[in-house]
């Protein structure tokens, strides 16, 4: 009777304080994340269709067709955006050194600002598709420039990474998803 | 009277706050009024990525005008309310959706506050139960009763 009644005390202690650990588990790893990024649904599927005016030509278009067969970037930018100022560098350098080729969505911007960006900043650009009315973001799931897709020769979205391109992201998440995928060509 | 006053307001800022902040979409009701219906409720569902704890109603920002836009001419082409919501869903995740799609992912959200209710009903319930049979505690030693604070004795 005595043994039962001191499991019983036992167990009266030992739940709540399980029940508070878990949860202040759960907080402290809460705190460390973003609620700013939100994961994509599109990772893992195949890449929206589209088909943009290219900034350069009009009279030419961007499309999903472009992007297949190599392993490509997608970067949504614009020049009313500061994180995309941030980030220009990384791309140039990525554009000349990763040997993929950058495609960029030129997210409800003015096309005469955007060409005066690449004149005056370097283009790392392969070729810009300009979405004035942003449903093609919209249809990419796009909600805070920059933002940067990585997909693959099948046209497979592989990754997303919100916010400005770094080197550490390149390293960290780019790297390993394109020695998996292969680069296509 | 001044806590009736300080309710007074509290409750008319609360009141007229949401009021105010809703009048952002101000673009043209639908043709057809069951649409209209539909589209005030989804836009008062969608959450605006941007700004998180806004809905697509509420927010100013250029992508929510941008959504509202898509919702409308979703809706005037025929589409479904459940059409628009997966291809919401599809592109943005549950975390677009105020009130998220019952699934595997979202289930603990969803439990969690019911199963929370009845293991604590329960323990509740079991220490009623056993404490039915027990006297009513009575204070013995009744001493003079203590003045109550903040009163002059």
């Amino acid at each position: 009777m005595l043994r039962s009644e001191a499991g019983l005390t036992f167990w009266r202690f030992l739940l709540p304080v399980t029940f508070f650990g878990a949860l202040l588990a759960v907080f402290l790893l809460g705190l460390g994340k973003d609620p700013t990024l939100v994961p994509s649904p599109l990772v893992g599927k195949a890449a929206p269709e589209f088909s943009l005016p290219r900034l350069d030509d009009p009279s030419q278009n961007l499309s999903r067709k472009d992007l297949l067969g190599k392993t490509s970037l997608v970067n949504v930018w614009g020049t009313w955006c500061a994180g995309c100022r941030q980030e220009h560098e990384t791309l140039l350098a990525l554009a000349s050194d990763s040997g993929l080729p950058i495609f960029g969505i030129n997210w409800k911007d003015d096309p005469e600002l955007a060409r005066e960006w690449l004149t005056t900043l370097g283009n790392p650009y392969a070729a810009v598709g300009v979405d004035q009315d942003g449903r093609t973001a919209i249809n990419w799931g796009v909600y805070g420039a920059p933002e940067t897709f990585l997909i693959g020769p099948d046209g497979t979205v592989l990754y997303k990474h919100i916010a400005p391109m770094t080197l550490e992201v390149w390293k960290k998440e780019f790297l390993p998803r394109i020695a998996t995928a292969g680069t296509g060509s | 009277m001044t806590d009736f006053r300080c309710g007074l307001i509290v409750g008319l800022v609360i009141a007229l706050g949401p009021a105010s902040g809703s009048a952002m979409d101000t673009d043209a009701r639908l043709a057809d009024p069951v649409q209209q219906e539909i589209y005030i409720r989804l836009t008062h569902e969608v959450r605006c990525l941007v700004c998180q704890n806004q809905t697509i109603a509420d927010s100013n920002a250029p992508l929510a005008a941008d959504l509202r836009r898509e919702i409308r001419q979703m809706l005037e082409e025929g589409r479904s309310e459940t059409e628009v919501t997966t291809f919401l869903l599809d592109r943005y995740g549950d975390f677009v959706l105020y009130k998220p799609r019952f699934k595997a992912s979202t289930a603990a959200l969803w439990l969690a506050p019911g199963l929370l209710l009845l293991i604590g009903g329960l323990g509740l319930g079991r220490i009623i139960w056993r404490r039915r049979g027990l006297p009513v505690a009575v204070d013995d030693d009744e001493g003079p009763p203590e003045a109550a604070p903040g009163e002059p004795p």
